[in-house]
């Protein structure tokens, strides 16, 4: 039995899908802020990727300077209250807490950081002076994590940025891909537009690139390009029936939800396929629309589901079930879906087995692929010199797929970071990444 | 079973915790309830020459999320007529018979005092606590640490209180002083039965960085005020054991500053206090503590087999000695228990900047536990006092306890350092890095600059 009501006001979809993190009162994050214990060299820090002067910018908020947190976030990373709203915080800097050594409760760095960011967003208080103008142009091809990080970045260093945006709005996964109760289209939004008014990078909506003759223009008009477009649509897994009515891709799901709330068409039994994060994120997402069964079909074992398992935790309190252990083979129905036919596995040295005559189906009228997904190779394949391997990454000149440290492809013109390139992981790495691309490309248009 | 009652100069009650002269004082209601709840006295708010008070009194010093750790104020004596309070101190007694009454009086003339000496014996106070100690306000009038800080005056005062007299006599002494024994040792020439201390210590407590002016704010302005609460403590603790040790004073002690729980009242009490006065901590928390308080200290009482409170009263002063009695050959050195240790390396920071360079980290960035070098920790305690783990860092003793040289004994021998580059000196063959190992030393990433 599902926990959740179907919701179908407004009011009812946000009670269902009610921040994970809200945001944090003065007096909360004064009381947080005071526990933490400013560890020397801060395993926090370590354990983020953008390294986050985390101990800094706590004290900066217990000490009422909460410009100053903001500015201590900003400065390592450009998508500071998105990070600390999505940022899987269990497994960094929160995990690393050194409290978690004495069982006590780790300082809540994600609601902190979002708690900070999220005055100056308000307040719309400038906290940087961009650099000295370079005359440089750069092209950013995609408005996400990496693309609008590398901008920020790349304006501190006084080269004026043009930025490309397939969609209508920008910040990439963190408006269509993250669960609602993670981070709000408002939240992700007003934190660009907080950026982009401080650092004057323009974003051109609606604007795909695609094919030759764009890029040629664009490596015409500017002196350096970065691609920061991440991945593309779901894959598809390869078996009869997926056309069916009902089955649609986990990512492509959240986006509908993210855009339509409690309008989004979820049926009564789910089935999620994949043991991803994106997997959990859609199964939970499909409870609290107020599907009455959801399972999770993974292939292998629990313990090998690629997702967090705060994620699996959260997806199971939701009320979703899981089968391991299954592979699907067809999906049932004529017309719309009416089950999924699976065929048990067993592993052997580390291989997953079909176990012969071991097929069932499960009913369901709604199949979620949370199988991954695809490379937007058809942007990529276009780039002269950028190469790419048989799974559609961008390599490096030497054929790496990390580009290099510089972030640069092949093609010394082009930059790349983010999903694009690591394949898929966190807001934090694109951030991350990006901000380091673009000291590559100021390197680069300095020679 | 543990026996509180306590006897101060022939003041009785029911057990040592008594309501200092303050706010929570202010009324026989206020004091009524507090003896329903379980309090022992209650010196009232000092009754005497009539005054008026201003809006906005207080004023805290807050450490993190702990409110009130310090708190001053500029409130001055009570602004009620003589009347209600003598008539309230009678209710008070006739219900509370078994409870100390003391009023707390502050007059100019010597017939004032004698005045009003005699009112509140009639009214049943059970004793008298001359306030010298206020530090605002009423010392520009002359009165309160003005008295307090002329020994001489002091004792002229106390020797026209003492002329009519007849229930036991408390000089409460002002911290603003460099030598707490001076006052003290006047209150005894003049007659006092007893002494209280410490009364509130001259304080800003802290700026309003935008209007520019202090707190407490009266109008845009501000004055300085009398600081209390858990900060003042420590000089409160050292203020009654030089009175509690100086042969020329001699006289029973109420101890005053910053106690607020059971633990704190034992330590004054073993420096000498025969009751505690109490107020911030009722301030902030009310009258209920006191249901935190009676049972700790006789939990304390029984464990250790003290029956009453003269048991242990005094019981750490023989061992306050001056510094240069103390032993030059107890050494102790850190020591971290690994399996307790959190990682957080606070104790390798503080000691690495503040202190000796004594701790050292592993070169594997993912064992965190730090390692005390022993040949350099003095035994400072530092590390041991900003670990945050309890029993983590202990600090152990690594002399053989047989040999015992003090600095006095070392002077009476003539073994002493005596120029700037002795080898008799202490720090000398200390290991101290060179000043250039400062600048080649591995920063954390994120260290600026």
């Amino acid at each position: 039995m599902a926990e959740y009501k179907r919701p179908s006001t407004e009011a009812e979809f946000a009670a269902n899908f009610s921040p994970k993190k809200p945001l944090m009162s003065d007096t909360e994050a004064y009381y947080e802020s005071s526990r933490c214990l400013y560890c020397y060299d801060a395993p926090c820090i370590n354990a983020c990727p953008t390294g986050i002067d985390i101990p800094t910018f706590i004290r900066q908020i217990n000490n009422d300077n909460k410009d100053g947190a903001a500015k201590t976030i900003y400065e390592s990373n450009w998508f500071g209250h998105a990070c600390g709203n999505v940022c899987p915080t269990e497994e960094l800097c929160e995990g690393a807490c050194v409290y978690n050594n004495s069982d006590v409760k780790p300082i809540e760095i994600g609601r902190l950081q979002a708690h900070a960011t999220d005055k100056v967003i308000r307040s719309k208080k400038k906290l940087f002076i961009t650099g000295k103008p370079t005359g440089k142009k750069v092209a950013v091809i995609g408005a996400g994590p990496a693309g609008v990080s590398c901008a920020c970045e790349l304006r501190m260093l006084g080269h004026s940025v043009d930025i490309f945006e397939a969609r209508a709005k920008a910040s990439g996964l963190c408006v269509h891909g993250v669960a609602p109760y993670k981070l709000t289209n408002e939240e992700a939004v007003d934190e660009i537009a907080y950026l982009q008014e401080q650092f004057g990078f323009n974003i051109h909506y609606n604007k795909p690139v695609n094919g030759r003759a764009e890029l040629d223009k664009l490596e015409k008009d500017y002196d350096a390009i970065f691609i920061g477009i991440g991945l593309g649509a779901t894959s598809a897994l390869g078996i009869p029936g997926e056309n069916k009515k009902g089955v649609m891709g986990a990512l492509e799901f959240v986006e509908v939800l993210r855009n339509k709330h409690q309008a989004t068409a979820v049926g009564n039994a789910v089935i999620v396929l994949g043991g991803g994060n994106t997997a959990m994120d859609a199964a939970s997402e499909s409870c609290r629309m107020g599907a009455e069964s959801v399972i999770i079909a993974y292939r292998r074992g629990p313990e090998e589901m690629g997702a967090y398992s705060f994620e699996f935790d959260l997806a199971k309190k939701s009320g979703s079930k899981a089968l391991f252990n299954v592979t699907p083979v067809e999906i049932m129905g004529n017309g719309s879906v009416t089950g999924v036919k699976f065929i048990r596995n067993k592993t052997a040295y580390g291989k997953i087995e079909a176990i012969p005559g071991s097929e069932f189906v499960e009913p369901c009228d709604m199949v979620l692929l949370g199988t991954g997904q695809g490379k937007q190779v058809e942007l990529l394949e276009q780039i002269s010199g950028v190469k790419l391997d048989q799974k559609g990454r961008i390599l490096d000149n030497r054929g790496r797929i990390v580009v290099n440290e510089h972030y640069q492809t092949s093609n010394p013109k082009y930059f790349a970071a983010g999903d694009a390139v690591n394949g898929g992981v966190e807001v934090v790495n694109a951030a991350a990444e990006a901000k380091k691309a673009a000291h590559g490309i100021d390197q680069y248009l300095k020679k | 079973m543990a026996d509180l009652r306590t006897n101060l100069a022939g003041i009785k009650s029911p057990n040592p915790f008594w309501l200092a002269s303050a706010p929570p004082t202010n009324s026989g209601y206020q004091i009524m309830k507090a003896f329903d709840a379980g309090w022992g006295g209650a010196v009232w708010k000092t009754l005497g020459v009539p005054v008026v008070n201003v809006s906005s009194r207080y004023g805290s010093v807050n450490y993190r999320d702990k409110r009130m750790v310090g708190f001053n104020n500029i409130e001055l004596i009570t602004d009620r007529p003589l009347k209600d309070n003598l008539r309230e101190i009678s209710e008070v007694k006739k219900r509370f018979p078994e409870h100390a009454v003391i009023a707390s009086l502050m007059v100019e003339t010597r017939e004032e005092w004698h005045s009003i000496i005699r009112d509140v014996e009639n009214a049943g106070a059970d004793g008298i606590e001359l306030n010298f100690g206020c530090p605002h306000g009423m010392c520009e009038r002359g009165m309160g640490s003005a008295v307090g800080q002329e020994p001489k005056v002091l004792q002229t005062i106390v020797g026209w209180v003492k002329e009519v007299a007849k229930v036991p006599v408390i000089t409460k002494l002002t911290p603003n002083i460099s030598d707490i024994t001076r006052p003290a040792r006047a209150a005894r020439a003049g007659g006092s039965d007893a002494i209280s201390l410490i009364n509130t210590i001259q304080s800003i407590v802290g700026v309003d960085i935008d209007q520019f002016v202090p707190y407490p704010i009266v109008d845009g302005q501000s004055t300085n005020g009398g600081y209390c609460g858990p900060a003042v403590k420590p000089i409160a603790l050292n203020m009654v054991k030089n009175c509690a040790q100086h042969p020329e004073v001699g006289i029973p002690i109420s101890g005053i500053g910053g106690v607020e729980n059971w633990r704190d009242a034992v330590e004054f009490i073993l420096l000498g206090a025969t009751t505690v006065q109490v107020c911030t901590a009722v301030m902030h928390f009310g009258f209920g503590i006191i249901r935190e308080i009676l049972p700790g200290i006789e939990r304390y009482m029984d464990e250790k087999g003290f029956k009453t409170i003269e048991d242990f009263r005094g019981k750490a002063l023989p061992n306050i000695k001056h510094w240069e009695d103390l032993n030059l050959k107890y050494k102790v050195t850190a020591s971290i228990n690994e399996s307790k240790c959190i990682g957080c390396q606070l104790c390798y920071t503080a000691c690495e900047d503040g202190a000796h360079q004594a701790i050292a980290l592993s070169n594997d960035p993912a064992n965190r536990i730090p390692t005390i070098i022993d040949e350099n920790c003095v035994g400072c305690n530092l590390c041991s006092l900003v670990c945050p783990v309890e029993d983590c860092i202990t600090m152990e003793r690594r002399d053989d306890a047989k040999q015992h040289l003090t600095w006095a004994e070392r002077t009476a021998a003539g073994n002493i350092p005596k120029t700037f580059n002795d080898e008799l000196a202490g720090g000398l063959h200390h290991w101290v890095p060179e000043p250039g190992e400062a600048l080649a030393k591995k920063k954390p990433r994120h260290y600026k600059g």
